[in-house]
């Protein structure tokens, strides 16, 4: 059973190959984002790597965010595409908790952190677990400060991770018992994201392609301001 | 080199805007499917096309288009020899959708990529219903987006003749319908109740009439706007028809100056403002008076479609050959000219 997994949520770009013996083969670059000019010449390098037909695939996996709308919808619309050709289903795991999968093995409470732009961020928490990490929140999006709150009001020894961790270390990273993990865990990673679907995939724990929902956290300004005004 | 050739087929994706749209054309004019998807009530509390609602619902919508459109068609993707995507101009998040999908289905089926520009592509609607049509012809291409009068002297030969200065004249509908109260999209609700109105009602400024052949409509929605504040009592029905009016008789009367000016064989209407009633109507009796071919495509080939994508990419593909899988969008990209 082959999995084929596109990471475009961050300003990395992503994209693996892998199954039963692991990760085959993956390509990951962050320059410019340019999501849509590297995904499709990766995805050809992955294949070629590992010497997979893209026919031999039997499920794609995609990041469906949070993140950058763009660069999640490149990915979500190449794996849909790819699903859809192949007649393969699709398993979406969440940029968050793939942040927090690689770091599994530590028994600090984990918080992964994804910058939202516009002064905010998408974060979750997650403990350690058998075998990886659960989630003990639901993912949100929100100012710095509201996430340092939550450090705050529950002062437990904690790990954070992420591009919007790195980025707001100063406002997150004061308090005792917390430390931000370094450039290594910025991004989520394509082989995290196969190595997560793969087990789903054994399990049959997939959707059609047309399920696929992206998690935008933020609904578009001009709803916002809309429903703003129907209310007033 | 690439071979195309009759049999040839292709796999349109249109995505620039707010049409999500599929197509299967063969030899670049025989349209086996045309499958659009409008959005246009998804933006219409809006008053406009929001791009990142456009996104979002491109998103959803591509998978199930291109699977009606490949069904419709009777083709399965081993019988393909390409996959084209508009890419550019248009917004950028909408464009990356139909770009990123149309690579991804030509790595998978193993054929040439071929990147459209959606200004060629509407210059090819026409030769999808008439490949016969005998060039160069002057295309009139109205639309949200655009109002430019484009010399087709050959397969990607284009002279740029006219273009707006500032709102292209489908905004000039949308505006002017939305401060009569006549809702999105305005070309249509201006269309219908202008029916009922006397267009010589009110003589409206006619910009650079007389001048070349570029456009102006920012000051004629200005002066709609000052007229109804000074009559407040003046009907919709005659304002919409007396707007109309004035709109309709500047393009017309530059499309004629146009064809004349370079002895073109014919007269070719397209984009979303040419399903206008009244623009039809002119535009056929000045050919007529003219003594010009005059060419209308259907409305469904004026409007944003993937068959028209299709057709392009078809010379495209016989001009230049595949496009790179490196390739992205440019929501700025202009239509190739000749000096
Ligand atoms: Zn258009």
């Amino acid at each position: 059973m082959l999995v084929l997994g596109l990471e475009t949520a961050t300003a990395e770009v992503g994209c693996a190959i892998g199954g039963h013996e692991g990760v085959l083969a993956s390509s990951h670059s962050a320059r410019g984002k340019r999501h849509a000019e590297n995904l499709t010449p990766a995805i050809e390098f992955v294949c070629h790597q590992a010497r997979v037909e893209l026919s031999e695939i039997s499920c794609v996996a995609v990041d469906n965010g949070p993140g950058l709308f763009t660069g999640l919808r490149v990915g979500v619309a190449s794996g849909k595409a790819i699903a859809q050709a192949l007649r393969v289903p699709m398993i979406t795991v969440s940029s968050l908790d793939l942040l927090a999968f690689p770091l599994r093995y530590t028994d600090r409470r984990i918080a992964a952190v994804i910058d939202a732009r516009r002064s905010e961020v998408f974060w979750a928490f997650y403990r350690q677990v058998p075998g990886g990490v659960q989630r003990v929140s639901e993912p949100a999006v929100g100012s710095p400060d509201e996430l340092a709150a939550e450090l705050v009001a529950d002062p437990c020894d904690t790990l954070l991770c992420g591009d919007g961790a790195i980025r707001y270390a100063e406002h997150l990273s004061g308090f005792p018992n917390v430390e931000v993990a370094g450039g290594d865990h910025a991004y989520p990673s394509a082989r995290a994201l196969v190595q997560l679907a793969h087990a789903r995939a054994l399990r049959e724990d997939w959707i059609r392609p047309q399920e696929v929902e992206l998690l935008y956290l933020r609904k578009p300004d001009a709803e916002i301001n809309w429903s703003m005004r129907e209310g007033a | 080199m690439t071979t195309v050739d009759p049999t040839t087929t292709i796999l349109g994706i249109e995505t620039s805007c707010d049409e999500t749209a599929a197509s299967v054309v063969v030899g670049g004019h025989l349209v086996r499917s045309s499958v659009v998807s409008s959005q246009v009530d998804i933006h219409a509390r809006f008053g406009g096309v929001v791009p990142e609602i456009a996104s979002r619902a491109h998103v959803d919508l591509l998978t199930p288009v291109i699977a009606e459109a490949l069904v419709e068609a009777g083709v399965d993707g081993p019988d393909l020899d390409a996959v084209a995507a508009t890419v550019g101009p248009g917004l950028v998040g909408s464009l990356l959708v139909g770009v990123s999908t149309a690579k991804a289905l030509a790595l998978v089926w193993d054929v040439p990529f071929v990147a459209v520009n959606h200004l060629e592509a509407h210059l090819y609607a026409a030769l999808v219903e008439d490949p016969s049509l005998e060039l160069p012809v002057v295309v009139l291409l109205v639309s949200g987006g655009h109002t430019m009068l484009v010399a087709m002297e050959g397969h990607g030969r284009y002279r740029l003749l006219g273009n707006t200065l500032d709102d292209a004249a489908g905004e000039a509908f949308d505006k002017v319908a939305r401060y009569l109260g006549l809702g999105y999209p305005g070309g249509p609700a201006i269309d219908r109740i202008a029916m009922e109105g006397d267009p010589e009602a009110i003589t409206f400024p006619r910009a650079m009439y007389g001048e070349g052949l570029d456009f102006s409509f920012s000051g004629l929605k200005t002066a709609v706007i000052n007229h109804v504040r000074k009559n407040p009592d003046a009907g919709t029905a005659d304002v919409a028809a007396s707007f109309q009016e004035a709109v309709v008789d500047v393009l017309v009367t530059k499309a004629r100056r146009a064809a004349q000016q370079i002895g073109a064989k014919g007269l070719v209407l397209g984009g979303g403002v040419a399903a206008n009633s009244l623009l039809r109507e002119r535009f056929l009796s000045a050919c007529v008076e003219d003594g010009i071919h005059g060419f209308l495509p259907s409305r469904s080939m004026c409007t944003d479609n993937a068959a028209m994508v299709a057709a392009a990419a078809w010379w495209r593909l016989g001009s230049d050959g595949p496009s790179g899988l490196d390739h992205g969008a440019d929501p700025n990209l202009k239509l190739p000219l000749i000096a």
